[in-house]
Order: C-alpha cells, then sequence, then structure tokens
C-alpha cells in the first residue's frame, strides 16, 4: 500500500535554522493498517505525513502509494489518494464557505471539477443523511458558514471530508491534540468508526500514549528523524504506556508531560 | 453661491459614470474579495481595456469587437500578474505593480504613442456616450446586471467554488486535489478581463482615452466595495447573499461618483480630489473594525476604567 525508501529532509540546508527532520525512514504498509505515530515535540512526525501529501519535495528516497510511484507528484494531484485531518481544526475547512460547499468540495477530490453545479439537490440529500450518521447536530445546518462551528465539530467534519471519496491512505495529524477531552475521545470513537467501516489505511500521529495503544493495529516511535521503535500485532496490544516510557528514554527522548497523563 | 440645480443637473452623469466604475469593482471583486489577492494590475488593465477599445474604434471595427479584443488583452495582463506570483514567487503586490508599470509602457503604444486619443461620438458608432446620458445609465446597468448574473452562475459552479475556496483557505484547497496556482491565474485573468471591459466603457461614455484614465482605479473600486458592503449590511445585517454582495458594489460605484460630485459641487478645491478620495475610503474602511472593536471587550473595559478614573477624579 504505502512504501517509503530511504526518505531525508533537511530544511533550511546550509544556514544556522538548518534542521534534518526526516534522516532516513523505510516504512512499508499493508493494505488495512492502522499505524500510530508517536514521539516528541520535533521528531519529524509531522514532516514525515507533510512528505508523503507532498507539501514539499523530499531531498532523497521514494514514496509508493497504491502501487504509483508519486516521489514527484505535486500535492494537489497526490490528494486524490489521500485523506488528511489537521492538528488545527482551522485547516481542514473553508470557513467562509456553508457546510454543504465544503463536501461538495471534498465529493470532488481527484476528479475534474467543471461547470455542473457544485452542489446539487441529491448530494444535498445525501449529506444530510451521512451527517445524521455523525450526530453533531450538522444535518439542518447544511447551509450554515463553517466558521461558525466549534473546533470539534470542524474536525468530524474534515473527517468526514477527508473519507467521503474513499482515500488509499487517511493521514490524521494530532487530529485531537485542539480538542477538549470529552469532544477529543468523540471525535476518536468516530475516527475508529469510519476507518473499521471504510477498511481504511491510516497513520495517525498523537501525544496521548494510552490512545496510541489503544487505538490501530501497529504503533511507530519517531526520535530526531528516525522510526526508533515499530510493534505490531500482540506484542503492541500488550503495551503499556510505562513499557513506552521505558522504551523513549532508552533512546534518548524526551516526553511532554501531556504525553504521560491523558 | 451653491444652487442645487447644477448638482441635480449633474447627477445623471454621476450615475453612469458610477455604474461604468462599478462593473470595475464587480471585477475588482474577484480578486479582493473572493481570491483574497490585493490585485494592482487594475490600474493598467483599465487604461488598457480603454486604450484597445478607442484605437481599434478609430480603426473601424465596430464597438462590440473592439471591447471583446479588450476584455482579451485585459485577461493577458491578469495572467501574467498570475504567472509572476504563481511562477516566479513574487508577492501579490509587486506581481501587481510590476505589471501596472509594464502596461503604462504598452498602454501608451497602443494609443500610438500619444498620450490621448478621442473617439467621438458624431464619427464613430459608440456603445454609449455622455451625449445620451440616460441611455448611457441604461447601458451601463444592463452590463452590470448580466456581469452579476453571470458571477453568481460560474461561482456557484465546481470550478468556481474551487477559486472560492482557493481564495478562502489554500491549504484545504490544495488537500481536496484543487490546483491553487491555476486557480490563481485564471481568477486574475478573469478579473482583470472585467476591468478591462468597465476600461472600455468608460473611453466610450467620455469620448477619448488617456494614459492616465486608469490612475487611482483600485482605489475607486475598493472604495465601491466597501461603501457598497457597509451600506448594504446596515440595510440587511450580517445575511448577505452573494447577489446581494455584488450589487451593492455597483451600488456603491454610484453612491462613490455622487459623494464625489456633492464634494465637487461644495467648490471644494479639484486638486485635493484624490484627498478626498484617500479620505472618504478611509472612513469606509474604518467603519466595520471600529464597529467590531466597539464590541469588544479590550475595548468596553478602557472605557469603563476611563470613566471609574474620572468618576474618582471628581469625588476627590
Ligand atoms: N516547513 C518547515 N521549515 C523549517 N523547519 C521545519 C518545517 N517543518 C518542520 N520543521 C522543523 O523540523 C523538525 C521536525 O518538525 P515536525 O513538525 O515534523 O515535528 P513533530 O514530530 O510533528 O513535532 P510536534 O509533536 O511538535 O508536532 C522541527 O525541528 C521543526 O522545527
Ligand atoms: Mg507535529
Amino acid at each position: 500500500m504505502l512504501d517509503l525508501k530511504g526518505i531525508y529532509k533537511t530544511f533550511n540546508p546550509g544556514s544556522i535554522t538548518e534542521k534534518k527532520a526526516l534522516q532516513g525512514i523505510d516504512l512499508h504498509l499493508e493494505d488495512g493498517d492502522f499505524v500510530t505515530i508517536i514521539g516528541g515535540n520535533g521528531a519529524g512526525k509531522s514532516t514525515l505525513l507533510n512528505a508523503i501529501a507532498g507539501v514539499w519535495p523530499i531531498d532523497e528516497g521514494s514514496i509508493h502509494l497504491a502501487g504509483l510511484d508519486v516521489t514527484a507528484v505535486p500535492e494537489h494531484k497526490r490528494a486524490a489518494l489521500l485523506g488528511r485531518v489537521f492538528q488545527d481544526p482551522m485547516t481542514g475547512t473553508a470557513a467562509n464557505m456553508q457546510i454543504e460547499e465544503n463536501l461538495a468540495l471534498a465529493a470532488r477530490r481527484g476528479k475534474k471539477r467543471g461547470l455542473g453545479w457544485e452542489v446539487t439537490k441529491a448530494e444535498r440529500a445525501k449529506y444530510h443523511d451521512m451527517l445524521v450518521s455523525l450526530d453533531l447536530g450538522l444535518e439542518d445546518r447544511l447551509s450554515a458558514k463553517v466558521g461558525l462551528l466549534s473546533g470539534g465539530q470542524r474536525q468530524a467534519l474534515t473527517l468526514m471530508m477527508a473519507t467521503m471519496v474513499k482515500p488509499k491512505l487517511l493521514l490524521l495529524d494530532e487530529h485531537t491534540a485542539a480538542l477538549d477531552p470529552k469532544t477529543a475521545a468523540k471525535v476518536l470513537e468516530i475516527t475508529d468508526k469510519v476507518i473499521n467501516e471504510n477498511k481504511l489505511t491510516a497513520l495517525m500521529i498523537t501525544h496521548n500514549m494510552s490512545d496510541a495503544i489503544k487505538h490501530g493495529n501497529r504503533l511507530i516511535m519517531m526520535n530526531e528523524g528516525k522510526i526508533v521503535y515499530d510493534v505490531s500485532g500482540e506484542e503492541k496490544k500488550n503495551l503499556t504506556v510505562e513499557d513506552l516510557m521505558k522504551k523513549f528514554s532508552e533512546v534518548g527522548g524526551h516526553f511532554s508531560d501531556r504525553a504521560i497523563l491523558g | 453661491m451653491l444652487d442645487i440645480s447644477t448638482l441635480l443637473n449633474a447627477f445623471p452623469g454621476y450615475i453612469a459614470q458610477g455604474a461604468i466604475w462599478g462593473i470595475m469593482a464587480l471585477g475588482l471583486y474577484i480578486s479582493y474579495r473572493l481570491l483574497e489577492f490585493s490585485d494592482l494590475t487594475v490600474d493598467g488593465s483599465f487604461a488598457t481595456g480603454a486604450a484597445v477599445t478607442v484605437m481599434l474604434i478609430i480603426m473601424g471595427w465596430p464597438a462590440w469587437a473592439a471591447m471583446i479584443v479588450a476584455v482579451i488583452a485585459g485577461m493577458l495582463a491578469g495572467l501574467v500578474t498570475g504567472l509572476l506570483h504563481t511562477m516566479l514567487g513574487i508577492a501579490p503586490i509587486l506581481a501587481g505593480i510590476l505589471t501596472q508599470i509594464a502596461l503604462y509602457s504598452i498602454n501608451l503604444h497602443i494609443l500610438g504613442n500619444k498620450p490621448n486619443q478621442a473617439v467621438s461620438v458624431d464619427k464613430y458608432d459608440l456603445i454609449l456616450s455622455l451625449r445620451t446620458v440616460n441611455e448611457a445609465i441604461v447601458i451601463a446597468l444592463i452590463f452590470a446586471a448580466a456581469l452579476i448574473a453571470a458571477f453568481y452562475w460560474f461561482f456557484g459552479t465546481e470550478a468556481g467554488s474551487a477559486i472560492r475556496a482557493t481564495g478562502c483557505n489554500q491549504a484545504m484547497a490544495k488537500a481536496q486535489g484543487i490546483n491553487i496556482n491555476f486557480c490563481k491565474v485564471f481568477a486574475l485573468a478573469l478579473s482583470n478581463g472585467i476591468v478591462a471591459l468597465s476600461g472600455g466603457l468608460l473611453a466610450q461614455y467620455q469620448g477619448f482615452s488617456d494614459v492616465a484614465i486608469g490612475r487611482g482605479a483600485i482605489v475607486i473600486g475598493l472604495a465601491s466595495i466597501i461603501i457598497g458592503e457597509v451600506l448594504a449590511e446596515a440595510f440587511f445585517g450580517k445575511h448577505m447573499t452573494f447577489w446581494l454582495c455584488l450589487s451593492s458594489a455597483v451600488i456603491g460605484g454610484i453612491l462613490y461618483y455622487i459623494i464625489m460630485g456633492v464634494v465637487l459641487w461644495l467648490k471644494l478645491p479639484t486638486n485635493d480630489m484624490k484627498l478626498f478620495t484617500a479620505i472618504i475610503v478611509a472612513i469606509f474602511l474604518a467603519v466595520p473594525y471600529l464597529k467590531k472593536n466597539f464590541k469588544n471587550s479590550f475595548f468596553r473595559l478602557k472605557l469603563a476604567e476611563k470613566k471609574a478614573a474620572k468618576e474618582a477624579g471628581k469625588n476627590a
């Protein structure tokens, strides 16, 4: 499904702010893998997801997705294969546009955008039903501007937008970090449901170790631009937060308090 | 002695000119409001539209055909600004200024290396003229209405929505597979095509074009958009539909010219016109900001503090 080989990325090379963000990443994902990613601040987690999404070109290595070499494919074309939810609830939606317009934009991900109507009647009915299943009370506010929604509602909406055209790979970058605990739990629950129902392959960054253990079938830990720990199957299921903490201090990493609590 | 009848006599002229500039404001609306791109190309592309229209009519082209070429010329100008920004990474304002400066020379060439060219309604078949001002008002408003209808349709389509998404949130647009560079270039071309159209209309209306016809166009266009918005919000509140936003830009253009007409009628020195323009635009730009601030807690607390300090001073 996803094949990363020897990925390197250095920001601002040659200057005093030079940062080697990715230093030789090799990663292979099977169809249906749901991988959680943990690691300290600046470990390169977001950089890894951005490299896969094509936000900027990588320095070295190759990225294969669903059998295609996408290493040189620009971000907007790669988007046809990817669903993305970001840490900041503002990033994933267009605030000045209506809920139904945002959904309609997402429904056309990877398709040609022509001179047909953006939101048809049939679509509106479909969106209504989809929002009912989210259970956030958004189904009756289809024509409300997204800017009026709460952070949690926006993240749930972004998640729906990321998956309504089934992505080959779903990228979640700390998508619950900006939410209060109760809302975060709700959005995580929706995430699990969407991934299971659609049998999606997913990468999810989280700062919460128990979430990282609880969700998905595989866990990787990053430090200084490298993957330093990779577990799956039974071994992952039996992990405890203490195990992860120990593993982490072994590689010389440092976790914030936020990661331990939670 | 101020004579109200001179003002009233001049009124139709102000409405006609205001409606023509309102069309320009519709073009600017695409870059300024939908794309959120401060495009200074318009001063140049307005004059390009005027120059191309006048010269082709003088060469014997029918006015409508001349205006189609003018629109294409304006679109090319927008294309250049778009490419300077997306391909060469030049900041929006600078990209626009560069095209605008370049157009100054190009517009002089189009005008046959003369600062101005006349196109008299006696000699040529023009679409509108200040000689028949009431008719000119109707024609300008028909153009504006047709454009509003076209906008309403286009920005409701898949392609038009992609442009709106690009203006609203680039990261989101890219994540949804939208080619934001293409959207920007396309929207800038469209915007400047409409600006050139209004330039062509103004040149015919006044019967000549000069190389400075577009000077300050960006400010007049912005003034029209902002005046329209402030007033429409006062009447309709926050629930502004798209067609209302567009119509208010045209109405804003007309109001702008009426305000300017009153300033002239008050016999304020014409040399200071640009100064008045800047002041009026600054006032209307400030209104939404100040209104928001008024509801803001910092502002209210500060007021309350001042009041309390005053009271304390009195009591002491
Ligand atoms: N666009 C960029 N330009 C310059 N430096 C960057 C850029 N993006 C990331 N970096 C740097 O690369 C390093 C890795 O950043 P990254 O965002 O991937 O960390 P992270 O693991 O996601 O951390 P966090 O948990 O804080 O989100 C950091 O030192 C960061 O400052
Ligand atoms: Mg991050």
